[in-house]
Formats: C-alpha cells, sequence, structure tokens
C-alpha cells in the first residue's frame, strides 16, 4: 500500500508515473485494459488528449462519433471514447471532475493569431506539440483531429454561443481511463496563457499506467 | 448473357444506346441550370449536379467560386469535408470553426475555417439554418446497426465511407477524412450539454451558398444524419450547383464582421499574396 493519494483507488500494479512538466508534449503506448490516470497536479490544467489505435493509427479518436454515441457534448464517467470508425478506444471509468470538454480542439500558433491577434503568432501551442511527439512515429499533421481536453470546460449557451471559461478542476484531481484496445495516447499539456484554460498559468500533469486490476491479484 | 450481346460489336452498340439518359442524380455536363441567381451569366457555370441519396461527389473549386447546395426534397444531409487543393493537409477544422467565431451554430455568415488559421469558405446565404457541427458522419458498424447493411456495396451506405470515397477520388485516404460539418440537418445543446438532433424533414427547396475563399477539394456525403431517429433510411436529392466569382474585395461585410474573421481573411490574403 502507499500513502501517496494520487495512487487511491489503483488496483493493479503502477506500470508508469511521469510528470509531464507544463507546456510539454507526452507520448505513451497504453495496452488494453490498462488504466492510465491523468492527476492535475496544481489545478486548472488543460491536458489536450488524442488516441490512435496501436495496430492501425489511421484509426483514431473522435469527438465526433464520441458525442453523437452518447447524444451529449461532455465527457463523464461512464463515456466511452470512440474512434472515427466506431470502436472503443478508452473508457473514462473514473472522474473527479464533472465533465470534460471535447469540441474546443487545441491551440495552435495559427489560430492563435484569429483569437488573440498576431502577436500571440510566436507562442507555444498544443498543436506544435501534437505534431513533435506524433512526428517520432511517422504521424503528421493530417494525423491531428478534433481532440480531448481534460479539466477544460466549454458551455454551450442557447444561442450557440460557447467558450472556453473557468475551468472546474482543482488540484490533485484525477480523470481515470482504461484503454479497451491497444492504443497510443498523445497528450499537450496545454501552453495557453490567452485564456483562463490553464488559469493563466501552465503547470504539470502527473501521468500513472496501472496494469489491469487482475493481474496483480 | 443475351445472344445479341455476345459479340463486341453489339455490345458496343448497346453500351451506346444508353448515352443521353436523364436522370434526376447525375452531373449534367456541360452544366446547365436554369435559376441561376440574378447577375450570373451562364457562361459562368462551372457544376450542375445532384447527388442521390446516399451518394457522395468530390470536386476541386477556385478561389471565388460560388457553390450553391439545396435540399430538393428535404431530407438531405450535406456531410462536408473542405481541403486546400493545393497543400491538402490543410484542411476544415470544426473546432476552431466553432471555437474562433464563439458560435457552434452555422448559420449566413459564418466561416469555415482550416487548421491554419485560413478561411476556406464563407457561407454566403443560409434560409435553412438547420446545421450540425458536433456529430460527424454515420459509419458502417452504426448503419449495420441500424439499418441491417451499412457498405458501400450495399443499399445503405454509410457518411464516412461515402467521405473516404470522395476524397481517395484526390488522392487522399482514411487518415485525411477528418471532422466534417453536416448541413440541413442540425443540432441544439441543451444546457447539459445533450445534444437535440433537428433532422425534420424540412420544407422543399432550402438553400445554403458557400464562397471559396480559397482553391479547395469539397468532400460531400448525402446520407442520413447519424442520429436521424427514423428507422428507415430517409435521404432525398441534394442537388449542387457553382459558379465563377470574384475573389472576396477587402471591403466584404462579411470579411469585416467580426475581429476574429478580419483576421482569417488577413492570413489568407497573405497566403496568396505574391
Amino acid at each position: 500500500m502507499t500513502s501517496d493519494p494520487a495512487l487511491s483507488g489503483l488496483s493493479g500494479s503502477i506500470l508508469h508515473d511521469e510528470i509531464v512538466p507544463a507546456r510539454a508534449p507526452w507520448l505513451h503506448h497504453v495496452r488494453a485494459g490498462e488504466v492510465l490516470r491523468i492527476v492535475d497536479v496544481e489545478g486548472n490544467q488543460a491536458v489536450d488528449f488524442l488516441i490512435y489505435s496501436a495496430a492501425d493509427d489511421a484509426e483514431r479518436y473522435s469527438a465526433q462519433d464520441t458525442v453523437a454515441a452518447q447524444g451529449n457534448l461532455f465527457l463523464r464517467t461512464g463515456t466511452v471514447l470512440l474512434s472515427n470508425e466506431g470502436n472503443p478506444l478508452m473508457t473514462i471509468v473514473d472522474s473527479a471532475v464533472e465533465y470534460h470538454d471535447t469540441i474546443g480542439g487545441a491551440c495552435s500558433c495559427e489560430s492563435n493569431t484569429l483569437r488573440y491577434g498576431h502577436h500571440t503568432k510566436h507562442q507555444h501551442a498544443c498543436v506544435d506539440n501534437f505534431l513533435e511527439a506524433n512526428l517520432t512515429q511517422g504521424r503528421g499533421k493530417r494525423d491531428i483531429v478534433s481532440n480531448i481536453n481534460f479539466f477544460m470546460n466549454v458551455p454551450v449557451m442557447d444561442d450557440g454561443t460557447l467558450g472556453i471559461v473557468d475551468g472546474i478542476s482543482a488540484p490533485g484531481l484525477t480523470v481515470d481511463l482504461r484503454a479497451e484496445m491497444d492504443v497510443i495516447v498523445v497528450v499537450s499539456n496545454c501552453p495557453q496563457i490567452n485564456n483562463p484554460c490553464n488559469g493563466f498559468n501552465p503547470t504539470p500533469v502527473r501521468m500513472i499506467v496501472a496494469a489491469p486490476a487482475s493481474y496483480d491479484s | 448473357m443475351s445472344a445479341q450481346l455476345a459479340d463486341p460489336k453489339a455490345a458496343r452498340e448497346h453500351a451506346r444506346a444508353q448515352g443521353g439518359t436523364r436522370v434526376e442524380t447525375m452531373p449534367v455536363l456541360p452544366p446547365v441550370a436554369d435559376d441561376l441567381p440574378e447577375g450570373v451569366a451562364d457562361e459562368d457555370l462551372v457544376w450542375e449536379e445532384t447527388v442521390a441519396p446516399g451518394g457522395y461527389t468530390s470536386r476541386r473549386l477556385a478561389r471565388g467560386t460560388r457553390l450553391r447546395l439545396i435540399d430538393k426534397v428535404g431530407d438531405a444531409c450535406a456531410s462536408l469535408n473542405i481541403f486546400n487543393a493545393a497543400m491538402r493537409t490543410e484542411r476544415l477544422n470544426v473546432a476552431d470553426t466553432v471555437k474562433v467565431q464563439w458560435n457552434a451554430y452555422l448559420a449566413g455568415g459564418k466561416l469555415l475555417l482550416s487548421d491554419m488559421g485560413r478561411v476556406l469558405a464563407t457561407i454566403i446565404e443560409d434560409n435553412a439554418e438547420t446545421h450540425d457541427t458536433f456529430c460527424g458522419v454515420s459509419n458502417a458498424a452504426g448503419n449495420l446497426w441500424k439499418y441491417g447493411e451499412g457498405r458501400n456495396s450495399g443499399a445503405f451506405p454509410n457518411g464516412r465511407d461515402r467521405l473516404i470515397l470522395g476524397a481517395a477520388k484526390h488522392g487522399l485516404t482514411r487518415r485525411d477524412v477528418h471532422p466534417c460539418v453536416n448541413l440541413f440537418k442540425g443540432t441544439r445543446i441543451e444546457p447539459d450539454g445533450s445534444i437535440t438532433p433537428v433532422i425534420g424533414p424540412f420544407a422543399p427547396g432550402r438553400e445554403v451558398l458557400l464562397r471559396a475563399e480559397m482553391d479547395v477539394i469539397v468532400v460531400i456525403a448525402n446520407c442520413p444524419h447519424v442520429l436521424d431517429p427514423r428507422p428507415d433510411y430517409a435521404s432525398t436529392p441534394l442537388r449542387l450547383t457553382a459558379w465563377r466569382g470574384a475573389v472576396t474585395p477587402e471591403q466584404d461585410t462579411l470579411r469585416n464582421a467580426t475581429p476574429e474573421g478580419q483576421r482569417a481573411f488577413l492570413n489568407t490574403e497573405d497566403y496568396y499574396r505574391r
């Protein structure tokens, strides 16, 4: 047993435990049955998240398939994260935050010029993280699709108005994802500093991978 | 096999006799349209095609081209992918489209943005206003479950496989088919995030008019919306008409409607600056 509260509730042995620095990319293979826990260490940190099938990386996370299948925009405990071919990639098996976003996409140098002005073009952005990580495995720009933003809050109003607003996360809150097939997870620990998604202060997150519970019984 | 088609010359006659057949769902070459808007010359018409229920099409359109989509009967659903024709890794980004414009509901005046901060197309007219940026297209497994069949080769093709075929005609692959927008079939979002489909059927003849702001490849599938609640495969013809038009001038009202859009046009104009 451990006294580390960030590990509580994970029944399988810990296979990987890593702090992803603020603003950095992260890529990891997660096998079917393993559980990936993301810890919002300091709170209010958006974690931009893509998933690829390890067997065929043209099959990847689809925000549209996922929200259409559950009839709801928000990702909550129980949400099955579907691929562009309708197959389960991962399931949100637990979440200390009420819901997560998958409509807001990832920040990029280019979209920052529209959202905030050309003076932000030089700033680091999630798409650059996604590219850097994916390029190490031969994937490129066309492999980047609408992503998940864990710990990010994007409500939609009656008239369709939407926007990234203050987060509903807090220090130490977690989300647990069980892989439903062998997957490649690509993360951008969001470096955005022009909106509230990171509380205007990007911080580290912690990635913990636990073996399936039955492995260490 | 009938005896009279046993030799190639008879087969040739038989094949040639079919030429000139007219059906509702087909491309018309050269294009003819008797309902072009006032001020559009017949010689500027570049595309006239009616997409079959469950069908698809794709085409390269030059910057400035207007593309009119008509839901002829009331159950068309135009699922749309757009690529920069000169650099096809640049493509429609639905998340940026809704995020940058601070709104999820497409309508006249809205821009369809690329993942490079540029405008691929502007919705310059729209009398439908039931569109969807969230749900994407059906897939083979879903159509199999819902209609008993979902393959391209069957009676109830799915949207994803249609977009893949349309993209493949331009050398693109499964990796290139990206999140789409659906025109004519809509969604509304409730306060708890739940999605209410707005499926119709609608009145015949609703129209959307797009202006290509870059040289683009459009890929369009016309399959039932993925959240269409009806048990039958409800899909009706989608008419497409395109004509040449001027590149958007600096003083254009829609170009300047919002600061975000204005900067998207600045980026687009910068891309074409020589």
